[in-house]
């Protein structure tokens, strides 16, 4: 009994084994393994449609899964539902308040669900929406209704707590004050999972994510071990132009035999290399193509992202989905 | 907060409250237009006094004569002006006076006009001397109870009674799951069935208004009489609205869509208002189909409602209509509770 407890309360936040789920013939997640600690931030990134919303639903238990099991907290939906509907707190993708309810009737309707939680005034607060308190939802900016979204997740004070892609169709500005505020939950300790598609999000946010696609896991680590297993922490992209003749001599080993170059892909005329140095390693890229006799049409660096990660893992980019 | 104020029952119900109050028109539809509706029916269909006709007459003689009738206004007018009035529609029926006896002159394609020459014929022929044959008695019935607007009402409220608890329920359920918020209320800890009780007794609190205010002006304006118990009244609303609740959680239990859910209420609702004898008797309706529509719940609740206010029936005389309306409600529940869909 006791060796249970301690393990409650030092085990894991989030457990799937061998999770399966179908709709029709559509394989949605394909066999899938994950451990989430406690006070963790953690994000499950991908494009859309790689499983990410019915991985995180089949979590909250909004939907069975086909195979699989699941546990939160140490509980399992079966037999803790009702506790763990107590200790969680969600915010779903797409949920729209009723428009003529004002931010302070909606916060006190989901607050009546808790059993413990927090006051209207704190969780008010924690989603800086003091000045739309007595304003009806239907008034909100788009960021501010997802800032309400958040103040009926919390509000329950959850241990862990799911947000499905919450800053999607949020302007920069908006975006950036809602990664405030995870910010805060994250210093109090609570264990966060989120799911986004936007990379950048991920490493400004998460301790550690795991990218899916396709309904299965293809990578899980720090934001920060992922970028750094490209082998290189810059991306340099260019494109040759002229000399149609000699642009199939151009091929991945002449450029990965570039001292320096990490790695290379090519998609649509426009070459990648992953470089660990700029400043040892473009020069060399730039003599290597004169004594070629090619000609840059275009030539950019930047900092290697998750974005890159993912390219690299998959060939593909995210946003081609 | 107070103890009320943290139970999710109340706040669930307050809601409710606050989205119908915030509708204006849900309150024109549900609370002003049966008002509207009764005033319009009790206008077109009032009982007038029985209608004077205008006729004329060309001596004093024969006018004293036909004064001697209540239902006859009489000018004394010479021929040809008591011939330009008959052209103009002024008078119905023009006597003349001739050396042999009385001459009418009438367009006897005009029904008033034919009545005014039967009246005027009877007062010419009595003040002549003649007498009636037969001894006959009138007994005029004009006794409220037995006017249209008596008969209307109780259907007006039977009608209203269904689309308020139809709509009511089937609209923002449907809302909700649209939205995306009934998911996102099963995902919390909510406990299922508060959700769906909350809309039952915001809907009965909302009926006390509706049926107090409806029948309170139908009594105060048209003198519509009670002659059954109030109470029973009242159980017959409560049992009736809560029959078409079941109804309206039934049609909004799978429906994803506001439009889909729309038409399934109409659906639902329009074979009722035609069937179920709102505006005249179901009775008139062909034997064949007579067993459908009595099975009707609207049938069922209009026929318990007339016979409760104007034909002073009991419960225990009613047990038919309300065993059909219990019927539904059960059935209509049980289904609903059964394939309810919660996203």
């Amino acid at each position: 009994m006791l060796a249970n407890a301690s393990t409650q309360e030092n085990g894991p936040s989030l457990l799937l084994r061998g999770l399966r789920k179908s709709f029709a013939d559509v394989v949605a997640v394909d066999g899938l393994d994950l451990e989430v600690k406690r006070g963790e931030c953690f994000g499950l990134l991908g494009p859309n449609g790689a499983g990410k919303t019915t991985t995180i639903e089949i979590c909250e238990g909004l939907t069975p899964p086909d195979a699989g099991t699941v546990e939160l907290l140490g509980l399992n939906w079966a037999t803790g539902g009702d506790q763990l509907r107590q200790r969680t707190g969600i915010q779903l993708q797409e949920t729209q308040f009723p428009d003529k309810l004002t931010v302070d009737e909606t916060l006190r309707l989901f607050r009546s669900f808790f059993r413990r939680g927090l006051s209207i005034d704190e969780s008010i607060r924690t989603a800086q929406l003091e000045e739309k308190r007595h304003a009806r939802v239907g008034t909100l900016s788009g960021g501010q209704k997802q800032r309400l979204a958040m103040a009926c997740a919390l509000v329950g004070d959850p241990e862990l707590l799911f947000l499905d892609e919450p800053t999607t169709g949020l302007d920069p500005q908006a975006r950036r004050n809602l990664w405030d505020l995870v910010d805060g939950l994250k210093q109090s300790g609570r264990t966060i999972i989120l799911t986004t598609h936007y990379m950048d999000e991920a490493e400004r946010l998460c301790d550690r994510v795991a990218i899916m696609d396709h309904g299965r896991l293809i990578a899980l680590d720090s934001p920060e071990q992922l970028i750094a297993s490209l082998g290189g922490e810059h991306i340099v992209e260019f494109s040759i132009s002229g000399n149609d003749g000699n642009r199939g001599l151009l091929d991945a080993a002449f450029l990965t035999g570039i001292t320096g170059v990490m790695s290379h892909r090519v998609d649509a005329g426009l070459h990648q290399l992953s470089v660990r140095q700029l400043h040892t390693t473009v020069p060399l890229i730039f003599a290597a193509l004169a004594a070629q006799g090619l000609h840059l049409s275009d030539f950019r660096t930047h900092s290697a992202t998750l974005e890159d990660v993912f390219v690299g893992l998959t060939g593909r980019n995210l946003r081609d989905e | 907060m107070s103890k009320l104020e943290r139970s999710s029952l109340y706040q669930l119900t307050m809601v409710r409250f606050r989205l119908f109050l915030r509708e204006p028109e849900a309150i024109f539809w549900i609370f002003v237009f049966p008002v509207l509706l009764a005033v319009g029916l009790g206008l077109a269909f009032r009982n007038r006094p029985p209608d004077v006709l205008q006729v004329g007459a060309t001596t004093a003689q024969l006018a004293s004569a036909l004064a001697a009738d209540k239902g006859l206004t009489t000018t004394t007018i010479s021929e040809p002006e008591g011939a330009h009035a008959l052209a103009a529609g002024k008078i119905l029926l023009l006597a003349i006076q001739t050396p042999d006896g009385v001459a009418y002159e009438y367009d006897d394609t005009n029904p008033d006009a034919r009545t005014a020459r039967m009246v005027v014929d009877r007062a010419v022929q009595t003040a002549a001397g003649r007498r009636e044959s037969v001894p006959v008695q009138n007994r005029l019935v004009r006794e409220t109870g037995s006017r249209y607007i008596d008969f209307v009402v109780p259907g007006l409220l039977g009608m209203n009674l269904m689309g308020s608890a139809i709509w009511g329920m089937g609209f923002s359920i449907v809302e909700s799951r649209q939205k995306k918020l009934l998911k996102r209320l099963v995902a919390s800890p909510m406990p299922r069935w508060q959700y769906l009780a909350s809309y039952l007794l915001a809907r009965l609190s909302m009926l006390v208004i509706e049926v107090v205010g409806f029948l309170g002006f139908a009594w105060l304006v048209f003198g519509v009489p009670f002659r059954g118990s109030l109470w029973q009244l009242g159980f017959l609303c409560v049992l009736t609205s809560l029959a078409f609740s079941a109804v309206g959680l039934l049609v909004a239990s799978r429906a994803k869509t506001m439009e889909a859910a729309s038409g399934l209420m109409n659906l639902v609702m329009l074979p009722m208002w035609i069937l179920s004898g709102v505006f005249f008797s179901a009775s008139r309706f062909p034997a064949v189909i007579q067993p459908v529509v009595r099975a009707l719940p609207l049938t069922a609740a209009i026929d318990a409602l007339r016979g409760n206010m104007l034909q002073g029936l009991n419960l225990w005389q009613l047990t038919t209509q309300m065993a059909i309306l219990l019927t539904w409600l059960v059935v209509a529940f049980t289904i609903s509770l059964r394939i309810f869909r919660w996203r």
